[in-house]
């Protein structure tokens, strides 16, 4: 275990309390964000399932569901990553103390305010940027702090060559916020309502360059920074291949920003920024598969101990998933495939076999692998982790299986005709109706992630609260 | 990390990893290239949105209308962006053109189609149709998986912030004018009272307050000045850059 580095003259000390705590936020806004989920997926199958409220109709609960699980759960998860790994790879403590506990719970409360505002049906509509213009202002501000103190701890390092997770991470801090500002440019009305500077269709432009950037900056290259630190020390085996890295860095982050108008194909918007989209889009598969295969062929000499370690369980599902959804994602971005798959529930399947599979999977890993060794303890209960990992799995399957049949079924029906020309079902209710089943399916799918995710909250929980171990843990003890 | 001898590029960028403000500039420098190619383009007549006259800036009421439309994420079942495909223009109408978008401020394209495109539904049921709608989805579409909306029909907009929300439009380059800001409270009630006469006939009692009534205004307004403009033929490239800024 690691707590201190440096020479023996100059020892320093790192920092891990802040890294407790980002974890903690982690599994705590995970439970909150999937049993959103869970419940919207409910109101879908079963529309009475908003009770009668204003508050907890799908409408206002979406977004909800969309800022917890990315920016609370995905979000404390990066910054646990980050804090935790920057300063074993720059040997250096967090910059400033005072800006790390800033952070935390500056983000903290940006979330509550989230929690609170979207029920409460304030938002400015724009997907994964629905917040209101006080909270933006907030964002901007807690951002500015975690930049200047990840950039304030590169300056202070003792090591001189930056490692690859600090390039991603490095992509992360200054991608998103300029995402962030430029996407939520906009006239206050009053303190709640405000109107976006740009018009129409270059206001769908601008937001879907943020929303797309929002998965390639947000899900994807913190995430990956996460996979460079976290697989070679789990699995004890050096990165595959430097070169591979580079050019998947680089080629990644100049490509991915290009993605955007892929979300607005067949609209009016202007066919060359359509077409840049999908061009950009579909090469996007190369650097994407890079990162995959650095990560999966890193492995190599590790692979018998996936069959026993539930962690690397998750991290291979985790990679393989991302290389998968990164497989999806180009090809629906093809104009033919996306006139069938566009406004279907083919998309929501898509997202979530990225978000569930990719970013949940390696995020459950990481905190089974950091939990006992932040809190010196070993966790309260060692086998549930691989009961975690099957629900996972198999939760994911049942979603993803689900809404592809369903976004196969309702895009084949609404394009359908008949032997006279004619729509073949003209009445929309009854395509609805057709997907009842696959709706039902994916309640299940998401109710097992969800199990999971609970198992694994009282899993940390009870660690934590349990009894510290003696520095060496005693062999028998679990058995 | 390979132990194989470092040359060309991997040792060039050996270099670079240890100067990290110019590992920083080159980052942002390959982050920022794509938006501006796609996004800057946009604000010039020439390669942006076409522009479709006889579109006119929404009303007060509908202004209102739409901030409830937001407020209750319509547009997260609801798109509103027809696609120019046969099957789309027979089930919902003429596809979407970029003009019809140009004083949306945001835009409402939506992505799912949880329930139909709603692009084109203004003046496609009367006013009475939405109201029993809201109050009952079932009550008018059969079948329908939408949740009722019956609090649309007790709570009141607040019409005192109305010219905040117009004076906020214009600097965004919506061309309402000081009259019409200053007229719009008035304006404003004369819309809502048409629309509860109508409701009226219908047998619904209604008070011009309620939110249901900007709500309507707002949907039976959707799609009208396009089909209208469409059926003229009048699209043009001119002064888009204007209109879309």
């Amino acid at each position: 275990m690691e707590y201190t580095a440096g020479s023996r003259t100059t020892e320093t000390r790192y920092d891990d309390a802040i890294v407790k705590q980002f974890l903690i936020a982690t599994v705590t806004w995970a439970v909150v964000g999937m049993l959103v989920g869970v419940w919207i997926a409910l109101e879908i199958a079963y529309w009475p399932a908003n009770l009668g409220l204003q508050w907890t109709t799908f409408g206002r609960l979406r977004p909800l569901h969309t800022n917890a699980v990315i920016f609370a759960f995905g979000g404390n998860i990066c910054f646990t990553g980050i804090y935790y790994s920057m300063q074993r790879l720059l040997k250096t403590r967090m910059w400033n103390d005072t800006l790390s506990r800033l952070h935390f719970w500056g983000w903290q409360l940006v979330i509550v305010c989230a929690a609170v505002s979207l029920p409460l049906g304030l938002t400015q509509s724009k997907e994964y940027a629905e917040l209101i213009w006080p909270i933006d202002i907030l964002i901007t501000l807690v951002w500015v702090i975690f930049a200047v103190n990840f950039f304030g701890t590169i300056a202070v390092r003792k090591v001189q060559h930056l490692y690859v997770a600090i390039w991603f991470y490095m992509s992360f801090v200054i991608t998103i916020a300029v995402l962030h500002i430029v996407n939520s440019l906009a006239v206050p009305a009053t303190f709640l309502r405000s109107y976006p500077i740009y018009a129409g269709l270059t206001d769908a432009l601008v937001q879907w360059w943020y929303g797309h950037n929002a998965v390639g900056f947000f899900l994807t290259t913190p995430f990956l920074g996460l996979m460079y630190y976290f697989l070679p020390r789990i699995a004890e085996r050096p990165v595959y291949s430097y070169r591979l890295s580079i050019i998947h860095f680089w080629a990644l982050i100049f490509l991915y920003i290009w993605a955007g108008p892929h979300h607005l194909l067949y609209s009016s918007l202007p066919e060359w920024a359509q077409t840049l989209g999908m061009t950009f889009s579909i090469m996007l598969i190369a650097p994407s598969w890079g990162g995959m295969l650095n990560g999966l062929l890193t492995l190599r000499g590790a692979w018998d101990r996936v069959r026993t370690d539930p962690i690397l369980k998750f991290l291979v599902v985790a990679v393989s998933f991302y290389g998968m959804s990164t497989f999806e994602g180009p090809m629906m971005s093809i104009r033919a495939v996306n006139s069938l798959s566009h406004y279907t529930n083919w998309t929501i399947g898509h997202v979530h076999s990225g978000t569930l599979g990719w970013n949940g999977m390696i995020t459950f890993g990481i905190i089974y692998w950091l939990t006992p060794k932040l809190w010196n303890r070993p966790l309260a209960h060692p086998t549930w982790p691989t009961t975690h990992f099957w629900l996972a799995t198999i939760g994911i399957v049942l979603y993803t299986v689900s809404m592809w049949a369903a976004g196969l079924t309702e895009g084949l029906q609404w394009r359908a005709f008949d032997a006279a020309g004619q729509l073949k079902y003209p009445n929309f209710v009854d395509i609805v109706h057709q997907l009842q089943p696959f709706y039902l399916l994916r309640l299940l799918g998401g109710l097992l992630y969800f199990t999971g995710v609970v198992m694994m909250a009282v899993n940390v929980f009870r660690t934590v609260a349990g009894p510290a171990t003696a520095p060496a843990p005693a062999p028998a003890a679990a058995r | 990390m390979s132990n194989t001898p470092e040359r060309g590029y991997t040792a060039a960028h050996r270099t670079l990893e240890g100067k990290s403000a110019l590992f920083a500039v080159f980052t942002t420098v390959a982050i920022l290239i794509g938006g501006i190619v796609e996004i800057i383009p946009l604000f010039s007549a020439k390669a942006g949105p076409e522009m479709l006259p006889g579109v006119h800036p929404y009303s007060a009421l509908e202004v209102a209308g739409r901030d409830i439309y937001i407020r209750e994420g319509c547009y997260t079942c609801h798109s509103q962006m027809i696609r120019p495909m046969r099957a789309e223009i027979l089930r919902y109408g003429e596809w979407s053109r970029a003009g019809e978008y140009a004083f949306d401020h945001p835009f409402l394209l939506g992505s799912r189609r949880m329930g139909p495109d709603l692009q084109r539904v203004g003046g496609k049921y009367p006013d009475a149709w939405h109201y029993e709608h809201m109050r009952d989805p079932r009550s008018t579409s059969p079948g329908s998986v939408m949740p009722a909306y019956t609090w649309l029909l007790r709570q009141s907009y607040d019409p005192a912030d109305i010219q905040a929300s117009l004076r906020a439009l214009k600097k965004v380059g919506v061309p309402y004018t000081d009259a019409e800001v200053a007229g719009a409270p008035a304006e404003m009630q004369a819309q809502a009272q048409a629309i509860v006469d109508r409701l009226k006939q219908a047998g619904i009692d209604a008070t011009a307050d309620r939110e249901v009534v900007a709500l309507i205004a707002y949907l039976q307004r959707l799609g009208k000045d396009g089909r209208a403009a469409i059926a003229a033929g009048e699209t043009t490239r001119t002064g888009a850059g204007a209109r879309t800024q």
